[in-house]
């Protein structure tokens, strides 16, 4: 079974859930999709090797060029700008469509890989890295789906908010788990989550974290729209602080195993 | 006029809720809301829309299958797995480029605009609100961030003001980015977590790599003083000024819960004095 942990607001404990849910069960792969800022080795302090550069192509334009500028007009990204003796590619806005390629008649067009960022891992743990100043997360994230080991109980941690690589990241997951916080701003990203993964076509299930904190509209809004509440994590100094440590709080409260293990149960 | 960017690397760390303080502290001023996938400023500022404006970010591709001859071209040739194998349009994965419609020999192929997102401009009890929504699944978070940007300088110049703030995005990635260009300041907001610390690093080499002066502020600073400790010991190392820390306070909750900011709910010094040390550096 693939699990994903999603959340439209950031900071609810997306990482948490997962960790500590990997943590609780037998046979687990945990993937890190938070490719911008991975934290789940924080908590699970594997020895981390690279696995694979992750690249994208981009255009190089050799001596055939004779500036016709027809790759510039195709190109939907404006990565392309053809001068009177000269190209410029602005690599950042390239999506590596090939489209440059396809529409030179010259054949003036080649592709050169371009590092973007890496995917590491171990046996049961594989993380995204983004590079630093890159914009384009994507393909990084498909990159680490790449090492879903079907056998096992996967388990993926996604990036928050709504845009392309939390959907890349969820999406052909059988279960996504969401997790919110009772705060305005808690309900409000909850259902633009809710909405992605009507559109995905993903079944879904409410963590509600730091119960307490707020108020009782987010599980009013689960029950009138008859979406389960998985699990309630209180608002505990305990778990803060661990937090803040890099501890996942199942290993000093192993009571917490049992739930993790009922919530599994239910989603299964 | 100046730009204010506030972002944080890892989510939850406040960073809304001190925009939303800010707007109340700060003079001549407009609000931008540049989390465009997963927007809140809104609820505690309440703006009412004065315009709005349809937003298309990237194209779509459509199959006229009248004419389809399902030869297979288009599948071959997406680089994006947007087509199947039996020719048709996955959306979401779709990102426009048209080389389906230039390889298809039948002409079978169209691209056409589509509706990506809504572009608001507000009013608010604080003054003008850029702001805006993407159309869930939608692609080009980073296009309609920086129409969101341009747009707040454009209502600031006709409005004479000479201050944006900008509300940014968690991550480092697209819309981090295009929120981040032509800012004069960047603030980083932290906790003194392990995670907020790593995603500190991150952003930072974010700003840093796009040479924008950056200062930063630890959210919750008592919950973890050691962490508090490494993250000034960072700061200073790397020459970056903390401008403030802010002890966990609930009372943020409760003003959120009220759909006022914390200046409104509770004078809290601590933000106060944050902002004027901000409002002397930007």
């Amino acid at each position: 079974m693939i699990i994903s942990v999603a959340s439209g607001k950031g900071g609810t404990g997306k990482t948490t859930v997962a960790v500590n849910l990997a943590l609780s069960l037998k046979d687990v792969e945990v993937l890190d999709c938070d490719v911008e800022e991975p934290n789940c080795n924080i908590f699970l302090k594997k020895n981390l090797k690279n696995i694979e550069d992750v690249s994208i192509p981009v255009p190089v334009i050799n001596e055939k060029c004779d500036f016709c500028g027809k790759c510039s007009e195709f190109c939907e990204y404006n990565a392309l700008a053809v001068m009177k003796e000269n190209v410029l590619v602005f690599k950042e806005l390239c999506h590596g469509c090939g489209g440059c390629k396809l529409v030179c008649p010259k054949d003036a067009i080649t592709y050169k890989e371009r590092k973007i960022g890496e995917v590491a891992g171990d046996d049961s743990f594989y993380q995204g890295e983004l590079n630093i100043g890159e914009a384009i997360a994507t393909p990084i994230v498909a990159a680490v789906k790449k090492k879903i080991k079907k056998e096992k109980t996967v388990i993926i941690d996604s990036p928050p908010g709504a845009f392309c690589p939390v959907i890349e990241a969820v999406s052909g997951t059988d279960y996504c788990i969401l997790v919110t916080e009772p705060t305005p701003f808690g309900l409000n990203d909850l259902k633009i989550a809710v909405e992605v993964l009507k559109k995905l076509n993903v079944p879904y299930g409410v963590v509600i974290n730091r119960e307490g904190i707020g108020d009782e509209r987010v599980e009013e809004y689960c029950k009138k729209n008859g979406i389960q509440i998985l699990m309630n994590i209180p608002h505990d100094r305990r778990i803060a602080e661990l937090y803040s440590k890099g501890i996942p709080f199942v290993l000093e409260m192993p009571r917490w195993k049992e739930k993790f293990r009922k919530l599994y149960e239910v989603i299964k | 006029m100046k730009q204010l960017t506030v972002i944080s690397g890892k989510g939850g760390t406040g960073k809304t809720t001190l925009v939303g303080a800010f707007a109340a502290l700060a003079g001549n001023k407009v609000l931008a809301d540049c989390d465009v996938d997963a927007p809140d400023l809104h609820l505690i500022l309440k703006p009412e829309i004065k315009e709005e404006k349809k937003f298309s970010g990237s194209k779509l591709a459509f199959i006229n299958y009248e004419k389809c001859i399902k030869c297979g071209k288009c599948y071959e040739n997406c680089k994006f797995n947007a087509i199947s194998e039996d020719i048709k349009i996955d959306e979401m994965r779709c990102e426009g480029c048209g080389v389906c419609a230039y390889v298809c020999p039948v002409n079978a192929i169209e691209l056409k605009k589509r509706d990506s997102g809504t572009l608001f401009i507000s009013e608010t009890r604080f003054g003008p609100m850029v702001h805006a929504r993407l159309n869930i699944g939608e692609e080009a978070s980073g296009k309609l961030v920086t129409l969101v940007r341009n747009t707040a300088k454009e209502v600031a110049e006709k409005m004479k003001k000479d201050l944006i703030i900008i509300d940014g995005s968690p991550g480092i990635g697209c819309p981090v980015i295009a929120s981040l260009t032509g800012s004069d300041l960047v603030l980083i907001v932290t906790e003194p977590t392990l995670s907020g610390m790593h995603d500190l690093e991150r952003v930072y080499g974010v700003s840093k790599h796009f040479g924008i002066e950056t200062v930063v502020c630890i959210n919750k600073y008592d919950i973890n003083k050691e962490n508090t400790e490494k993250i000034e010991n960072f700061c200073k190392k790397s020459g970056i000024d903390m401008v403030g820390k802010i002890p966990y306070n609930p009372e943020f909750t409760k003003a959120m819960i009220e759909e006022k900011t914390i200046v409104e709910y509770n004078d809290d010094p601590a933000v106060k004095d944050m902002w004027k040390k901000i409002e002397e550096r930007v």
